[in-house]
């Protein structure tokens, strides 16, 4: 994804938005100009303290799930046994919508960010847990077999073979996880919290009825997700630089 | 060097592919194992690989019963094993990073390994300078092959076992690392077992021919070819006629297997 491209993007949805906004010209949808001045405005107002802290907890979320859920996909994945007993369960639990935990978690960690980064970890555990089982499963017997003869045990071929196998996996889940992240965020903002910009754009728009600040809240949020979908693309082309030969 | 006694081996729920096979190597010798797809060829380079066991029998080099890949032994496979995310150099070190990853325990390493000569010379013996920093996906095959060559040579290995390693590499290529790979090992005095389907490419290589038949193989069939690897061979009237007698033992067979 270029920046050029994302620019060029943006602009014709404000574009969208502006005659939407002349169109409907009412209090509730103004115009893009306005929520940017607003948007500036709000982030020397604790806009930007929202976006820190929403920042944290997806951030936090997102490397739980990728300390737990990769190692736990490579080793699943590099044993056929441990495949068999496994898969059956993550099967069972992976469709399963984890945004209805979200009061069962609040109940049992409490209102703090514990809880708000348990209910990401939950969402994104499976996604990854997944794709990165199928890559590692995935690899050719005769590259293990390469190792192998090279003088490669178990743990050799995980740090030589199977790690590096399943980065770009890895980071695939995590730019397919980031707009349910984000949306799940949302979700747990909603509730006990005074922080994040779930709670900030819900207060501003149906506490406060100040449209322009909710939209604000909300271009902050698109903006988190943008810039962890860059931060995932630079990782990849960091760490998987033969991706990206030709 | 090599020794195998009474092997019998069997994929579960098939027929054994040897039974009661017995066969030997001398150290520094040049073999080609020849046959048909599916006659246990590569089984038998798995073998003596470590890769694999024998249902009954054994299999030992220098005295020792092979039960887990030996660190003294080298192998290269058809599609040449390389990482895909790890640059030539990266792939011709690999080795070199295995064996410092566990240390000198004998097992995984060789407890007393102190390498002749360093990564960056054996890039440039095997013509890989200036693709050095690319991956293998930017290689041809023949680089390709260059690079799991100079990977396993790194190693410094006695006994170097090949599976078809030249097949998908174009005529004059395939020459030349032929070649190469005959005056290496002559030089380091390595032991080199070959697999290939090639009756042409057994007879360029292999001083000496093991020919495998239709499952189970019994009793090996060796074919002496003392002149292999010499200049101008392929064109002699010698070489005609091993490859002639080769290919009459391999018809025979399948006309066995088929009757």
């Amino acid at each position: 994804m270029k920046r050029r491209d994302v620019f060029l993007a943006a602009l014709a949805l404000a574009v969208i938005w502006q005659i939407a906004a002349m169109i409907v010209d009412m209090s509730i949808l103004p115009t893009p100009l306005n929520v940017l001045v607003v948007f500036f405005k709000e982030l020397q107002n604790g806009l930007l303290l929202h976006f820190a802290v929403s920042l944290w907890r997806v951030v936090a979320g997102m490397a739980l799930s990728v300390l737990i859920a990769a190692p736990a996909g490579l080793i699943i994945g590099g044993s056929k046994r441990l495949n068999r007993i496994f898969s059956p369960v993550i099967y069972l639990l992976y469709p399963i919508p984890k945004v209805v935990f979200v009061p069962v978690v609040i109940l049992f960690l409490g209102i703090g960010d514990t809880s708000k980064i348990i209910i990401m970890f939950l969402i994104l555990f499976f996604q990854i847990i997944v794709l990165v089982r199928d890559q590692a499963s995935g690899i050719a017997p005769q590259l293990l077999q390469s190792l192998q003869s090279l003088g490669a045990g178990r743990r050799a071929l995980f740090r030589f073979v199977y790690l590096p196998a399943s980065l770009p996996a890895i980071l695939t889940a995590l730019r397919q996880s980031i707009g349910t992240a984000v949306a799940v965020l949302y979700i747990t903002e909603l509730s006990a919290t005074k922080y994040g910009l779930g709670y900030y754009i819900y207060y501003k728009g149906s506490t406060l009825l100040d449209y322009p600040s909710m939209y604000a809240g909300v271009i902050a949020m698109s903006l988190l997700g943008l810039g962890m979908y860059f931060s995932v693309d630079w990782l990849e082309r960091k760490w998987c630089k033969w991706k990206f030969v030709s | 060097m090599i020794n195998i006694q009474s092997l019998t081996f069997e994929y579960s729920n098939h027929s054994p592919l040897f039974q009661n096979f017995n066969w030997g190597i001398s150290r520094g010798e040049t073999w080609a194992i020849l046959g048909p797809s599916g006659c246990g060829k590569t089984t038998l380079l798995y073998l003596l690989a470590g890769l694999k066991f024998p249902t009954s029998g054994k299999v030992s080099i220098n005295g020792e019963r092979i039960q887990r890949p030996r660190p003294h032994s080298g192998l290269i496979l058809q599609d040449y094993g390389l990482l895909p995310w790890s640059t030539v150099r990266e792939n011709v070190e690999l080795g070199v990073k295995v064996r410092k990853f566990y240390g000198a325990d004998g097992k995984h390493s060789p407890d007393n390994f102190i390498p002749k000569e360093n990564i960056e010379s054996w890039i440039t013996r095997l013509g890989l300078g200036e693709v050095a920093d690319k991956f293998p996906g930017q290689l041809s095959g023949g680089q390709r092959q260059r690079t799991a060559i100079a990977r396993t040579l790194a190693l410094e290995p006695d006994l170097l076992l090949t599976d078809e390693p030249f097949s998908s590499l174009d005529a004059i290529t395939r020459e030349g690392l032929q070649n190469l790979t005959l005056s290496l090992c002559a030089e380091q005095n390595i032991t080199l077992v070959i697999v290939t389907h090639s009756i042409e490419e057994a007879a360029v290589l292999g001083k000496k021919i093991l020919l495998l038949g239709a499952p189970p193989n019994q009793n090996p069939s060796i074919f002496e070819n003392p002149n292999a690897g010499k200049v101008d061979y392929p064109n002699s009237a010698e070489f005609q006629s091993i490859c002639r007698q080769l290919r009459n033992e391999m018809q025979k067979g399948t006309r066995h297997e088929t009757a």
